[in-house]
């Protein structure tokens, strides 16, 4: 555990400062450019523009690079992460605007295709040989074959606009009052049905698969043979005994995947007109907006890093033979 | 060998005669035709035309050429630095061995796809090769600790220790004796990579933030889908669909060959 602690916290090191580096290896002077247009849009003189811009932006290029660097780190320490040069507003606030959004939907999507695609290969292990077997295979192959952003592209276009059954972008419909209404919710979980549907149709496959793979490892352990001979119900072997000895290392694998998920992604929230982090980063990449981009990057790389180490705690305190070896 | 694998070789096969000879029979017309935009389908536009009134089939044609070369590139890369990572950290042992896996590690940690999406936009890649190349630069690590993890435990094998005890130089020991046991990894690897690639290259494409070329398949797809509005219009579907098609097929036939090469270096998954 010791190990993973030390790693993690490399990692996100590397991150920082590699985002530091790369900010300042970037062909043309990004402060400059932004300097020129705050004096354009708020008619100030050039110096004071340029003045303008390094408070907004944080960063200062016209002091030494080490200078540079502890005035980085501190103002990271303090959660400084300067101000969005497209937005005009700190980019912690669009963070934390953004994160409850992504969250929503891929959390949604990964315990939907958990559950989903769980239960399935659970139930193709113990019915080998049925029709479930080869068809949760195919359905797997195939699935995966298509990126999710591309299954993303068929559904906006099957039940967004030629069936027209199903909003084509945003998080929830204008008329809408945010708030803790019927009205407001329904529309919330109306415009989360196909980016939720995007992400889930390829993980409950690979899901149903690991499931199945994990089950079948599972069934040739004796203590199987055991519960059959007491004769027991055969779905109280199926929980008790199968299920919950092939679900743990899946939990643990779930649990590490979250933090992937949480960096949003790019393709499917900016297709939906999602405001998550994903779309804000595909936005900041576009617009060359620095911090905003500096500051989603290592928000996920926390996030990963963070989900990394939770997993294999879990693994850890669910099953004992992984502290062991 | 099995039939899945076949289809899969001969789809492969058909996208590369498609890429490699197809451009000189379709050509290619850049310039606008605002007439014929979105034209239905027809003998002189077999997929239709774009909002530009550009021939589909024609930029599918010759959009094919840079898939290969961004998959061949990122893949190639990937294989020669996760070779170098691996086998050479495997090979030096101690506190190079550490803190080559610890790199590993860390890129393997590092949300990849963000990574290649702000690379490739901030510098502004223009060729497929280059582009390729950033990809790999965050495609190694799996590779990199399976071939880490091989090298290590061939090292113990019989054959190696009687290879050391007759005085083998070590180049010998690594290129006749480690290295054939490592191809079936690398091939598989090489696929899988390419694969991702793809997927990858496509969404940035997607996403607009590489100025590739207008025939690109996830230039159209980032055409077709966000800007031209063609999603929206019964006539744009043809333009929205064959690149997304095309690009399915592909990445199927990848996974075919991709299984058939497993099968083919592991004996107990053939069949009688």
């Amino acid at each position: 555990m010791k190990k993973a602690l030390i790693l993690a916290a490399l990692t996100v090191w590397v991150a920082m400062t590699f985002t530091f580096l790369l900010i300042r290896q970037i062909p043309g002077d990004v402060l400059h450019n932004f300097a020129v247009n705050i004096q354009n849009t708020q008619g100030v003189p050039y110096d004071q523009a340029r003045e303008l811009a390094k408070l907004q932006i944080n960063w200062d290029p016209d002091k030494p690079l080490s200078d540079q660097y502890i005035h980085y780190v501190t103002s990271l320490a303090k959660g400084e992460l300067g101000n969005s040069t497209n937005y005009r507003i700190p980019v912690s606030s669009i963070l934390l605007a953004a994160l409850p959004w992504t969250v929503f939907i891929t959390f949604t999507a990964a315990g939907l295709s958990f559950v989903i695609g769980v239960t399935l290969g659970l139930w193709a292990a113990w019915k080998r040989g049925s029709w479930l077997d080869p068809a949760l295979t195919l359905y797997a192959t195939i699935t995966q074959a298509v990126p999710d952003f591309l299954i993303g592209v068929v559904l906006l276009l099957t039940f967004g606009i030629h069936l027209n059954w199903m909003p084509l972008r945003g998080a929830y419909s204008p008329e809408a009052d945010p708030g803790l209404s019927l009205a407001f919710l329904s529309s919330l979980c109306y415009h989360a049905i196909l980016p939720v549907m995007a992400f889930s149709i390829p993980a409950i496959g690979s899901w149903a698969l690991s499931a199945k793979a994990s089950a079948t490892s599972v069934l040739g352990e004796d203590y199987l043979l055991v519960a059959r001979a007491k004769g027991l119900k055969p779905w109280r072997i199926l929980r008790d005994y199968l299920g919950r000895n092939a679900l743990l290392p899946l939990v643990a694998g779930l649990a590490s995947s979250l933090g992937g998920l949480l960096g949003g992604s790019m393709l499917i929230e900016t297709m939906f007109g999602y405001p998550g982090l994903g779309y804000f980063l595909a936005q900041s990449i576009g617009t060359r907006d620095y911090p905003l981009m500096q500051g989603i990057f290592l928000l996920s790389t926390v996030a990963i890093v963070a989900s990394n180490l939770a997993g294999e705690a879990l693994s850890r305190r669910l099953d004992p033979r992984v502290s062991k070896g | 060998m099995k039939a899945s694998t076949k289809i899969g070789l001969i789809v492969l096969a058909f996208f590369f005669l498609v890429a490699l000879i197809g451009p000189s029979f379709i050509e290619l017309e850049r310039t606008p035709d605002y007439e014929a935009r979105f034209a239905p389908v027809s003998w002189t536009h077999p997929l239709g035309t774009d909002y530009a009134g550009r021939d589909v089939l024609a930029q599918l044609v010759h959009g094919a050429g840079d898939i290969f070369l961004i998959a061949f590139s990122a893949g190639a890369f990937a294989v020669l630095i996760a070779f170098m990572v691996g086998v050479g950290g495997a090979l030096a042992k101690g506190l190079t061995d550490s803190l080559l896996l610890g790199l590993t590690d860390i890129f393997l940690t590092v949300p990849s796809f963000p990574l290649m999406a702000i690379l490739s936009a901030l510098f502004q890649v223009g060729d497929p090769i280059t582009f390729g190349f950033l990809l790999s630069l965050w495609s190694w690590p799996g590779l990199a600790r399976s071939l880490r993890g091989q090298v290590l435990s061939l090292q113990h094998r019989e054959f190696i220790e009687v290879c050391r005890l007759m005085c083998m130089g070590p180049w010998h020991i690594l290129w006749r004796e480690i290295f054939p046991n490592l191809i079936p990894y690398i091939t598989l690897n090489f696929i899988l990579i390419s694969r991702n690639a793809i997927t990858a290259s496509v969404g940035i494409m997607m996403l607009g933030l590489v100025p590739l070329k207008v025939e690109n398949w996830g230039m159209m797809l980032n055409l077709a889908a966000f800007q031209s509005g063609a999603i929206f219009l019964p006539q744009g579907l043809t333009y929205l669909l064959a690149p997304l098609i095309a690009i399915v097929f592909f990445q199927y036939s990848l996974i075919l060959v991709a299984g058939g090469i497993e099968e083919l270096f592991d004996p107990r998954l053939r069949k009688g």
